[in-house]
C-alpha cells in the first residue's frame, strides 16, 4: 500500500477524547487521534506519562473512563471481533514458562482459531526462533523469550498492533529482525502504536510521532513535518525538567 | 524468512460465538493448562502428598474403640478433599500471573466465559486425579468396603468435585492478582465449600453404611442443586471478577 492510498482509506483506529483514571488519578487524559492502514505511530514519553495505559485500553485489558475508540468501526475494547484484529506485545513476555516456545505460539494462533501449523512455524521463522523452537520458554534468555513473544503476538497476522517497549531484551539481530517484520507489517497494511524510549528506533518505522506527558499527547506531528534530527531536541523541550 | 499473510476475513471474525466454540476455546484452555501441570506435576504432587500425609495423620490421631471407621471416613475423606483441592486451585490463575500470560489471554478474541470454562475444566481434571489416588489410600487405611459402593461414591464424587471447582476456580481467579492469593483462597472458597462437605460426607456415609442410594438422594440432589446454581453462577461473574 502506497502512503498516497493509505491517506485515503477511513481511519482504521480512531481515538477521541479517551481517559483513564484510576482513583482520582488520571493516567490518560483527553487523547485523540487517528490511524490509517499501514499508518504507525511511535508514542514517546516519560516514564509515567500513560503509554502502557493507553495501549491496555486500546488493547481491551482496561475499560476507558471517558472518550471512546474504535478499530474498523468496532468499539474498544469490544468484543472477541475486535480483539480478534489486535496484537499485543509488552515488555512482560506473557509465556507460559514450562511450554515450549512453539506450543506458546501454537496455543495463541488456537485462540484465533488458526489451526493451520504452517502459520505457527511462520511466525517463529520470522523472528528466527524456528531452531529454538521446541525449548522449553524457561530455558531460554530473555531476548529469545522476546521473540517468542512477538511471533505469539503476530500469528494471527493482526490488524492493529499495539508494541509496548517492544525492543527491550533483544540484541541487535533481534532488533533488526523486529523492525522488519514491523516494517513488512506496515507495507502489508497493518497499523501499529510503537511506545519506545528509542527515538531513533521510533521515527525509523514511524509516519506519526506523539510525545506524552501527564496522560495527555503534548505533540502529535506527522513524521514528514519532523526534522528528524532536531526532533531529539525538542522532545526534551515538551517535557521541561521531567526528562 | 516466510513472507507475512495479511489477516484475512475467516481469521479476523468472530471466532466464537456459537455454544459449541465457546467449548472449544475452553477445550483449547484446559489443554493448555493440564500440558503445564503434566510438565510441571508440582501442585499434582504437593496435593497427592498433602492428601495421603492428612490420611496417616488421621488415621493415628483415631481411636477405633471410640468412632467406627464407617463413621470417621466420609469426613476425613472431604475434608482431605477440599483441603488438597485448594492446593491445586491455588495453581490455576497463579500459571498465568507469572509474566503476564493472563493479558495474552484476556486480549485473545476467545469469550471470558471460555476462559472461566477451561481453567475450571483443567481444575476438575485435577481434582478427579487426585481422588484417583486418595480414595484407595482411604479404603486401605480404614479397610473400607469402597468397590461395593464404587459407581454411587463416584457420583457423589463428581458432584462434589464439579461443585468445588466451579466455586474454586471464580475465586483463585480473584485472589490471583492480590498478594496474598494463597492465603485469601482459603478465605473465600472454604465458607462457600461447607454445604458441599456437609452434602458430600453425609451422602457418603450413607453409601458406606450399606444403606439403599435412595437413603442419600436428598443430599445427592442438594450437591446436583449447588452445582448447577454455582456452575452458572461463577461462569457469568467471572468476566466480572477480571474487569479492572
Amino acid at each position: 500500500m502506497t502512503a498516497t492510498s493509505a491517506r485515503l482509506d477511513p481511519p482504521l483506529l480512531e481515538v477521541a477524547a479517551l481517559g483513564r483514571a484510576f482513583g482520582p488519578r488520571r493516567a490518560v487524559s483527553n487523547v485523540s487521534f487517528s490511524l490509517r492502514q499501514g499508518e504507525c505511530l511511535a508514542l514517546f514519553g516519560p516514564n509515567g506519562a500513560g503509554k502502557t495505559t493507553l495501549l491496555r485500553v486500546l488493547a481491551g485489558l482496561l475499560k476507558p473512563s471517558a472518550g471512546n475508540a474504535r478499530l474498523s468501526g468496532m468499539e474498544l475494547p469490544g468484543g472477541p471481533a475486535a480483539r480478534a484484529r489486535v496484537g499485543l506485545i509488552s515488555h512482560h513476555t506473557m509465556l507460559y514458562e514450562a511450554l515450549t516456545g512453539r506450543e506458546n505460539v501454537r496455543f495463541a494462533a488456537r485462540l484465533h482459531g488458526i489451526t493451520d501449523q504452517s502459520r505457527v512455524d511462520a511466525a517463529l521463522d520470522r523472528m528466527a526462533m524456528l531452531p529454538r523452537a521446541d525449548t522449553p520458554v524457561r530455558s531460554l534468555s530473555r531476548g529469545m523469550q522476546q521473540r517468542i513473544s512477538i511471533a505469539r503476538a503476530m500469528v494471527h497476522s493482526p490488524r492493529l498492533v499495539l508494541a509496548d517497549e517492544p525492543y527491550n531484551g533483544l540484541d541487535e539481530s533481534g532488533a533488526r529482525s523486529l523492525t522488519s517484520l514491523l516494517r513488512a507489517l506496515r507495507e502489508a497494511g497493518t497499523a501499529i502504536i510503537l511506545v519506545t524510549h528509542n527515538l531513533h528506533e521510533g521515527l525509523a518505522l514511524a509516519t506519526h510521532a506523539a510525545i506524552m506527558k501527564s496522560g495527555s499527547f503534548i505533540r502529535f506531528d506527522r513524521k514528514d513535518a519532523i526534522d528528524s534530527t532536531r526532533y531529539a531536541e525538542r522532545y526534551r523541550e515538551s517535557l521541561g525538567a521531567s526528562v | 524468512m516466510r513472507s507475512i499473510r495479511p489477516g484475512t476475513r475467516s481469521d479476523i471474525a468472530n471466532p466464537w460465538a456459537p455454544v459449541s466454540e465457546v467449548v472449544a476455546a475452553a477445550w483449547v484452555i484446559a489443554r493448555k493448562d493440564l500440558a503445564i501441570e503434566f510438565r510441571t506435576r508440582t501442585a499434582f504432587l504437593s496435593s497427592v502428598v498433602f492428601a495421603l500425609l492428612g490420611l496417616v495423620i488421621f488415621y493415628y490421631a483415631w481411636d477405633p474403640t471410640a468412632v467406627s471407621a464407617i463413621d470417621l471416613a466420609p469426613g476425613v475423606l472431604w475434608v482431605i478433599f477440599t483441603f488438597s483441592g485448594l492446593l491445586g486451585l491455588n495453581r490455576s490463575f497463579s500459571v498465568e500471573s507469572a509474566d503476564h500470560a493472563i493479558d495474552g489471554l484476556l486480549a485473545s478474541p476467545v469469550s471470558r466465559e471460555s476462559i472461566f470454562i477451561g481453567k475450571a475444566l483443567a481444575n476438575l481434571v485435577f481434582v478427579a486425579a487426585v481422588q484417583v489416588v486418595a480414595m484407595p489410600a482411604l479404603a486401605i487405611f480404614y479397610n473400607l468396603p469402597l468397590i461395593e459402593i464404587a459407581v454411587p461414591l463416584l457420583g457423589v464424587a463428581t458432584l462434589a468435585a464439579i461443585g468445588l471447582v466451579a466455586v474454586g476456580t471464580l475465586f483463585s481467579a480473584m485472589a490471583a492478582n492480590t498478594r496474598l492469593a494463597e492465603l485469601l483462597l482459603p478465605i473465600l472458597a472454604l465458607p462457600f465449600f461447607v454445604p458441599i462437605v456437609m452434602a458430600a460426607a453425609q451422602a457418603t456415609s450413607r453409601l458406606l453404611s450399606g444403606r439403599p442410594v435412595a437413603e442419600a438422594s436428598s443430599w445427592i440432589k442438594l450437591l446436583l442443586a449447588y452445582d448447577l446454581i454455582f456452575a452458572v453462577a461463577c461462569t457469568l461473574a467471572y468476566a466480572h471478577t477480571i474487569e479492572d
